[in-house]
């Protein structure tokens, strides 16, 4: 009753009922693989909760003081601002702690989200038009949702966080002609300026979150409008949509997702100790943590600087310094190469056609292919981002280590590659409706089988 | 039926139709329903339960593993009482909605491209004005950008020296001067030029190498005065400090990617990514025995950029 008087109360003023029938009636393809997309959203909302909470404590502050809070190991040290808000919020503000650590989780579980909705959307073909705009909207909040987990740990003026800030400012530093200035004008001043942590602050905050949510909006937008797509058989096509209701069937399994998302992401935050600042300590100019990793998703690019041969280029006078190279170069063309492919997928395949109806990885072995040896680079790179660790366990020196994963990052991917292209065409050229259903023949000799009648 | 055995059949039905609805079995449609409303119940339950705990616990103090694995059971009992009800007890039938290949008609698209280029062109006839529009709004953003330059101080030779000068006497990180003749051999001491032990880019490594150990560079024989060296701390690679030594070898490790620097051979990379040595701070003892600078590095320390060899 009250219901219905407040909806024909918002009709009479505003004049929704049109669009408000064909939402509620909307209808959406239900598969497993759609809701890795809907995992990144809803950790982004636990993350803007929790982020709040934790905005009104910290203190982005680099004023020292000395610690006199909860924690009694550095009770008498000269801390920043920032840092001591951080112990004070973890030990002394009641539920700060789990708040604290469910925001770094969720941060974690949000990009690991989106990278494993990224692997569907292409090796599904979802990015070929007309959605090609989702896919660079999709790739941009990739983008500004690594670096704001980088802003975010960074912010807490501790010893690992700090070293992490002065190989960013390396890496800005490396850049041919620009990378003085860059340095200087992102850090205000050379490292470490009294500015970094505020900057950090109000572009972790605000900027970023803010440009975050304008793009969700977009992505959300574009899906609404361009209706989801969907894998083809059952009578589905590229014109029609099958699956469940918007209201009330779908809306309640996702709210039902939320919760679960929430529900696992405050498990591990009350649980699952992340960041001890604590152990690591604050941040001082001459000292380091030894082994020191960031946060997984930089992990490639941790890898990358390490893996990298002592090389630089000098011509004339200039310099381009190593990093530059590993740190700057490779997450430029790893990026211009993601935005472009749907581009040149069309250029090489020579199909401009609108598609709604899926592919299943199978049904293109080259894309398939290309895509786990790109998966495999990254991956080795990920390894190589814990050298020192990986020689500790197998009490192997660190050389050795690096020059077997520098031999890997090549012929890993190359292996992974071919492998999926002769699994993915036996696959194909058998029709068999289930990969364990292949008849092993055609693993054999994957070019004599028979190709299978066209799908659609 | 005792109660308890009311609450156990309604536990079982629930979790029997859940496996039904994995394997997707048949049911009697009347069971199946009073199974579904009892799983769903029960789950909303054990959610409010661990939300009257959730407030216990805060109440009494709090607890980090305790509300952490509250918050789990009252968010996870919502989650799996809403995608139950979603899934056993709302409609799930197959629906289906037509869709277009691609949005517009190509009339509208058509009609939609002329009212834009029949405007366009009332703009474009005034093709003086037009340009003159260009002209200021392109002046105007340009103007915009000149707040970016107040971010920082410019470059200028701010990476081409250190605090370090003739005469600068090394003190500790508490600003406590080295006398030379309490240097152990194969001790290490990260030191700063006294009054400036804020200056991250002075931070020194103060070695003590055993006597025939270190080979100076020609030119650099009386930099090492009592075989005590100095050597920048921060790594030429990315800039983190260089904080391990191992005395066996004399050789200093950068812990963020494994740059390894020879000291005998003036801090020469000899493993990983850094290519270049680590600056050599030519050093003196003055006449009360303390270490003192005898002048600034020779060369810029830290990671490299574009125009470093222009010292």
């Amino acid at each position: 009753m009250v219901i219905k008087r407040s909806v024909e109360w918002v009709d009479e003023r505003v004049g929704v009922s049109g669009f408000t029938h064909d939402t509620l009636n909307k209808v959406f393809p239900d598969h497993w693989s759609f809701l890795f997309g809907e995992i990144a959203l809803y950790a982004f909302v636990v993350l803007v909760a929790t982020g709040i909470f934790l905005a009104m404590f910290f203190n982005p502050s680099l004023a020292t003081k000395i610690y006199h809070g909860a924690y009694a190991p550095m009770r008498g040290v000269r801390v920043s601002a920032a840092y001591g808000s951080a112990l004070d919020l973890s030990f002394s503000v009641r539920a700060g702690l789990v708040m604290r650590q469910t925001h770094h989780w969720a941060a974690l579980v949000f990009i690991a989200a989106i990278v494993v909705h990224l692997c569907r959307i292409f090796f599904t073909g979802a990015f070929r038009k007309p959605r090609e705009i989702n896919w660079w909207v999709g790739l941009t909040l990739l983008i500004l949702a690594l670096f704001n987990g980088f802003t975010g740990y960074s912010l807490l003026d501790d010893l690992l966080s700090g070293t992490g800030l002065r190989i960013a400012y390396s890496i800005a530093l490396s850049i041919p002609f620009l990378g003085t200035w860059m340095a200087f004008l992102l850090f205000g001043g050379e490292f470490p300026s009294d500015q970094i942590i505020s900057r950090l602050f109000f572009t972790h905050v605000f900027i970023v979150p803010l440009l975050i949510i304008g793009l969700i909006s977009v992505h959300l937008a574009l899906i609404w409008r361009q209706k989801h797509t969907q894998f083809p058989g059952g009578g589905r096509t590229d014109r029609n949509v099958h699956g469940i209701r918007f209201w009330p069937s779908y809306a309640t399994e996702s709210v039902g997702l939320f919760f679960g998302v929430a529900s696992v992401l405050t498990l591990l935050g009350g649980l699952a100790q992340i960041n001890p600042i604590w152990l690591y300590g604050p941040f001082r100019v001459a000292n380091v943590t030894g082994p020191a990793q960031p946060d997984w998703y930089l992990g490639w690019l941790e890898g990358a600087l390490r893996m990298f041969p002592a090389w630089e280029v000098r011509i004339g006078g200039v310099v381009i310094p190593n990093p530059f190279f590993p740190a700057v170069l490779l997450p430029g063309i790893t990026f211009m190469m993601l935005y472009a492919w749907p581009l040149l997928e069309r250029r090489f395949t020579g199909d401009y056609a609108a598609h709604h109806l899926l592919e299943r990885p199978h049904d293109r072995p080259v894309r398939t292919a290309l895509g786990v040896a790109a998966l495999a680079f990254y991956v080795v790179l990920f390894l190589a981002g814990s050298n020192d660790l990986i020689a500790k366990w197998f009490g192997m020196p660190v050389e050795t280590v690096t020059w077997v994963l520098r031999i890997g990052v090549i012929v890993v991917p190359v292996v992974a590659g071919y492998v999926m292209y002769w699994l993915m065409s036996a696959y194909r050229r058998s029709g068999a409706s289930q990969f364990t259903k292949v008849p092993l023949a055609y693993f054999r000799h994957p070019r004599r089988g028979p190709l299978p009648r066209a799908r659609i | 039926m005792g109660r308890a055995r009311k609450l156990l059949v309604g536990i079982g039905t629930g979790v029997a139709v859940a496996l039904a609805m994995l394997t997707r079995r048949h049911m009697p449609e009347e069971h199946a329903r009073r199974g579904s409303v009892a799983a769903i119940g029960w789950a909303f339950l054990l959610s409010f339960g661990a939300s009257v705990s959730l407030t216990v616990i805060y109440a009494l103090g709090g607890q980090p593993q305790a509300e952490g694995a509250m918050l789990f059971v009252a968010l996870g009992g919502l989650s799996v009482g809403l995608v139950l009800w979603s899934h056993l007890l709302m409609p799930q039938g197959i629906y289906v909605e037509e869709r277009k290949l691609t949005f517009d008609e190509p009339e509208e698209m058509e009609e939609a491209e002329e009212a834009f280029v029949e405007g366009a062109e009332q703009i474009g006839r005034r093709s003086f004005l037009g340009k003159m529009l260009a002209a200021a709004v392109g002046a105007l953003g340009i103007a915009f950008l000149f707040p970016i330059r107040s971010l920082g101080k410019a470059p200028g030779r701010a990476l081409f020296q250190t605090a370090w000068k003739a005469g600068a006497r090394a003190v500790t990180e508490d600003g406590l001067p080295v006398r030379a003749a309490s240097l152990l051999e194969n001790s290490v001491l990260t030191v700063f030029p006294e009054g400036h032990t804020d200056a991250a880019d002075s931070q020194t490594l103060l070695i003590k190498t055993p006597p025939g150990v270190f080979h100076p560079r020609s030119g650099r024989e009386d930099w090492s005065p009592d075989d005590i060296v100095g050597f920048s701390k921060i790594c030429t690679h990315a800039g983190c400090p260089v904080g391990l030594y191992q005395a066996a070898t004399s050789q200093l490790f950068c812990p963020c990617h494994q740059s390894v620097f020879s000291v005998p051979e003036g801090c020469k990379p000899i493993n990983g990514p850094a290519t270049r040595a680590l600056p050599q701070l030519p050093l003196a003892i003055d006449g009360d025995g303390f270490v003192i600078a005898q002048s600034d590095f020779p060369e810029p320390v830290g990671p490299e950029f574009w125009n470093f060899g222009r010292h």
